[in-house]
């Protein structure tokens, strides 16, 4: 540590200003802290909303169809109505498990903070292509879709014109439209599995509205081109997902976009020495968000990956409040329970539920998962030990849309203590997801 | 100082010394020779220095065991072994002495690590021991246990062979050696004048020239000479894992050779990550650097048996590099037989990076020796650079944010590279003039994301310092330009 710095006191340190970052500094004001800071790395508030200039953000937060930027100013204008303060182009560079933090700026220089509570509020970031190590040359041309997203959208230039793209992640469907709309030529969007990762909204949306094939069970085998992308051979795979020789099929483009998985940002977590969970690649919390270490929280992307922006707030409003219960020692202790995935269920959060005692008013609590395949007709079932305490109908599940349940107040002052599972019975499910 | 491209327009260049090749063993030679008296011109046909071999290897110093005892490969790598530390800190290059070990699996392997052991101490080398399992996992406790024994090498060591390289050129050139990027050599003669050598940017004229080409050496010797070279470029495959905050291993792991090479290794790197390669296949071209399915799948395989829990869920990128491989199997380094004023390093493979000094120091002197140059009487040291922004404490952050508030303004958020040292890079005396460029002398964008997030930043900079248009930066030289229009450009003009 430096030994020329004073940390500075704050109550609430909330990293990040995207969605969730904004979301829980707001429930965190709102609660009563006054001593709160925002610590931001970018220039400006709002995260990777900025660049998502499309449509469809909103729906259930505000029963209305927002742009990214538009939905973001909503929290942006509170802040500044709530007078918080915010650091934007402030790096945190360190954290500990302790609460200290160090952060560095253009402007300040190192800044030092000890936190009662911190928010992490980091995001995610894009899986690139080395970690698919995909054959073939390293030349230009090839791109994570939010890379392109931001070179488009935020700097008005444009990537390519002859576009492959590779996964069917929202941003690579987004994209697949957005470069369309430019002038460029999509000439098909590549997914390894059987079904598509994205929202079934955006394949309507942005490939079958502009005729772009969707080639599920296929991937790109190699990678052609010296200085720029010349083309890209994609073939079809198996059900292990390896290729099938004598099924390539040649795509001449100068750009290959990526929308192959999404990671939550948890270099600063682990740090901390935060417990983490395989299936989420985020902090494991309690159903107040609070990680293992006490008075560290996590929410928003960083904590699992979402698919709308609705519920990351929603969820950085609890994980706020919950640290401003925190900082200002109102927050109740008592028996909990884990909660485990169960066959057809991946990253399950929060993954430790408080057992509220038998005379609290206590709130319900959301679970949220995703199902491992695409399941029809399928039963969601929450056992507490061996018993069965809930039993939900769904008539599909897929990977690609987050599902939840709300576990009532009465059913979880009903609870043994014992291990909660999550799990998905079904007679017909496409199951591929076993990674 | 750098010649940049407006410096050689197709003109005649006359120079005292021509060095072909900015590799290591290029830059090692040009920084020794800008030591004499002497106009000296250093040309790459790569967008930058350290493109070939010396950007995609193994970043190992090795020990000297594994060169046969009498050979320029072992006398060079003992030699060159024993003045790596030194060199590095005099150029401000990475180094680190990790040590290594050859694993033997099996009482066969047993008795090839006794051999290496045995000719290690015939080459001179140092530090090496036979140890047994027990010691062995007591070392490296993530080594499969079914190892027999070892082959411990204490002076084995890590660099990291482009940014030796870039150190090298720096120092050459502040003092005085110009630099020719984008210019192949592709047709040598020599006559009264000296050597002519012609490249697509024009013809240049030395008195003595040094062939230092890499893959390209033979071909270039084979011009000159009729005793000829055959290299046969031998491509490598690699894994890259990302740093974690327990190493899976501190010290280099070899399997026992093989005809082809040192086999598969396991290796931290002097940036803390882990390196899994390479693979070893013949090829006929000497510049594709593409990487295949089947050699990763090698790579896996084989490094499963040093690593049996081997997981390569933080790889962060795969990548290949060329050696470029002599039919005789050694180093060819001195004059060239029957041609005067012609020097050359020829089949410079494994172990040349931890030899480039010894051979750059051998054949200047030599150099010097024959043709009577006469040391300056200033040479300048290597240019200063600041301990990288990752490695420094808070104090040293605080420090250098008080020279530099570019400091403060993180750009690779992975590897936590600043603004002031992506400007830095970009002025170098050899600056960086792509993205790939900026990376490798930055480590921006080598990270987690891959330069996802940081990219964009980079190339705004990239664009400021070189006054050039956003749509000009490339991603490393050539035609390889990261964007192909301007947006609102496109609407002014109506096609949009």
């Amino acid at each position: 540590m430096a030994n020329g710095l004073q940390p500075q006191a704050v109550d609430v340190l909330v990293i990040g200003a995207g969605p969730a970052g904004l979301a829980a500094a707001i429930a965190a004001r709102e609660a009563g802290v006054t001593n709160l800071l925002v610590l931001e790395r970018e220039p400006e508030m709002g995260g990777i909303l900025k660049q998502c200039i499309h449509n469809g953000f909103g729906l259930h937060r505000f029963q209305e169809e927002l742009t990214g930027p538009e939905y973001a100013q909503r929290d942006i204008e509170r802040v500044k109505a709530l007078q918080i303060d915010v650091r934007c182009a402030t790096t945190v560079l360190n954290i500990t498990k302790d609460r200290l933090v160090t952060a560095i700026s253009r402007e300040r220089g190192m800044q030092l903070f000890q936190a009662r509570a911190v928010v992490l509020a980091m995001g995610c970031r894009e899986r690139p292509r080395g970690a698919l190590a995909i054959p073939g040359t390293r030349c230009a041309g090839i791109y994570s879709a939010g890379t392109a997203q931001k070179f488009v959208n935020l700097e008005g230039y444009m990537p390519g014109k002859r576009v492959v793209i590779l996964g069917s992640g929202d941003i690579g469907l987004i994209m697949a439209r957005r470069m369309t709309l430019q002038g460029a030529k999509v000439l098909a969007c590549v997914e390894i599995m059987p079904f598509s990762s994205g929202l079934n909204r955006n394949i309507v949306q942005c490939l079958n509205d502009y005729d772009i094939p969707l080639l599920l069970n296929h991937t790109v085998v190699d990678i052609q081109g010296r200085d720029r992308l010349e083309g890209v051979t994609v073939a079809q795979v198996d059900a292990k997902r390896e290729p099938i020789p004598g099924t390539e099929t040649h795509f001449a483009c100068d750009t290959l976009l990526l929308s192959v998985g999404l990671i939550p940002e948890n270099e600063l977590t682990r740090q901390a020495d935060v417990e983490m969970s395989a299936a989420t690649q985020g902090a494991v919390v309690d159903d107040a968000l609070q990680t293992s270490q006490p008075g560290i929280f996590a929410c928003g992307n960083v904590l699992h990956v979402h698919d709308l922006v609705d519920f990351v707030s929603a969820e950085s409003f609890k994980a706020g409040k919950a640290a401003a219960e925190y900082a200002l020692g109102s927050r109740a202790d008592g028996r909990t329970a884990a909660v485990l995935d169960g066959e057809g269920v991946r990253g399950a959060v929060p993954q430790r539920i408080r057992i509220p005692d038998p005379a609290e008013t206590a709130s319900p609590i959301q679970l949220m998962f995703r199902p491992s395949c695409v399941f029809e007709n399928a039963v969601i079932r929450v056992l507490d030990g061996d018993r069965e305490v809930l039993r939900i109908k769904r008539r599909i599940l897929a990977p690609g849309e987050m599902a939840d349940l709300t576990l009532k107040p009465e059913l979880l002052r009903a609870l043994s203590g014992q291990a909660l599972t999550v799990r998905i019975d079904a007679s017909e499910g496409v199951c591929a997801w076993n990674s | 100082m750098t010649t940049r491209d407006s410096a050689f327009g197709g003109i005649n260049l006359v120079q005292d010394i021509l060095i072909i090749g900015g590799g290591v063993i290029g830059c090692a030679v040009a920084r020794e020779l800008s030591a004499y008296q002497a106009t000296v011109t250093l040309i790459e046909r790569g967008a930058d220095i350290a493109e070939g071999a010396s950007k995609a290897n193994s970043g190992i110093v090795h020990a000297g065991f594994d060169a046969h005892p009498g050979s320029a490969k072992a006398r060079f790598n003992v030699e060159g072994n024993r003045m790596f530390e030194a060199y590095c800190q005099a150029v401000n290059a990475p180094y680190v002495r990790s040590g290594a070990m050859v694993l033997a699996f099996d009482e066969q392997q047993r008795l090839t690590v006794e051999k290496l052991y045995r000719q290690g101490l015939t080459n001179g080398v140092e530090g090496l021991s036979v140890i047994e399992r027990e010691q062995v996992l007591a070392l490296e406790p993530n080594v499969n246990p079914e190892v027999v024994c070892a082959l411990l090498a204490e002076t084995s060591g890590l660099t990291s062979p482009y940014e030796l390289t870039f150190a090298l050129a720096d120092h050459a050139a502040v003092n005085g050696v110009a630099f020719l990027l984008d210019t192949e050599a592709t047709e040598i003669r020599k006559d009264d004048d000296g050597f002519h050598v012609r490249t697509p940017r024009g013809e240049l004229t030395a008195k003595i020239l040094v062939n230092c080409a890499g893959v390209r050496s033979a071909v270039l010797h084979n011009q000159l000479s009729d005793r000829t070279y055959n290299i046969t470029p031998r491509k490598g495959e690699y894994y890259l894992l990302d740093h974690e905050m327990k190493p899976v291993f501190s010290r280099t792991m070899f399997q026992t050779p093989t005809p082809m090479g040192k086999g598969v290794l396991v290796s931290p790197t002097a940036h803390k990550t882990l390196l899994l390669g390479p693979s070893a296949q013949d090829t006929d071209n000497d510049t594709d650097v593409s990487t295949t399915a089947a050699a990763l799948r090698l790579v896996r395989d084989k490094a499963a048996l040093t690593w049996p829990r081997e997981s390569l869920r933080t790889v962060v990128t795969t990548f290949a590099g060329i050696r470029a491989h002599e039919a005789g199997d050694d180093f060819i380094v001195g004059a060239t037989e029957n041609v005067p004023g012609s020097y050359e390093a020829i089949g410079i493979e494994s172990p040349g990076l931890t030899a480039a000094p010894a051979i750059a120091r051998a054949l200047c002197e030599q150099i010097a020796r024959e043709n009577g140059l006469t040391l300056k009487p200033e040479w300048k040291p290597a240019p200063i650079r600041n301990k990288p922004f990752a490695e420094m404490n808070a104090d040293e952050r605080q420090a250098a944010y008080e020279q530099n508030p570019e400091y403060g303004n993180i750009i690779c958020r992975c590897e936590q590279v600043t603004e002031a040292e992506i400007r830095a890079a970009i002025r170098r005396p050899v600056g960086a003039r792509s993205i790939d460029a900026v990376k490798r002398r930055t480590r921006a964008g080598m990270g987690r994301c891959q330069g996802g997030f940081c990219s964009p930043r980079v190339l705004e900079i990239l664009s400021e310092e070189l006054a050039i248009p956003p749509t000009e930066v490339t991603k490393c030289g050539g035609d390889s330009r990261m964007l192909i229009g301007s947006i609102a450009e496109a609407f002014r003009k109506g096609d949009a």
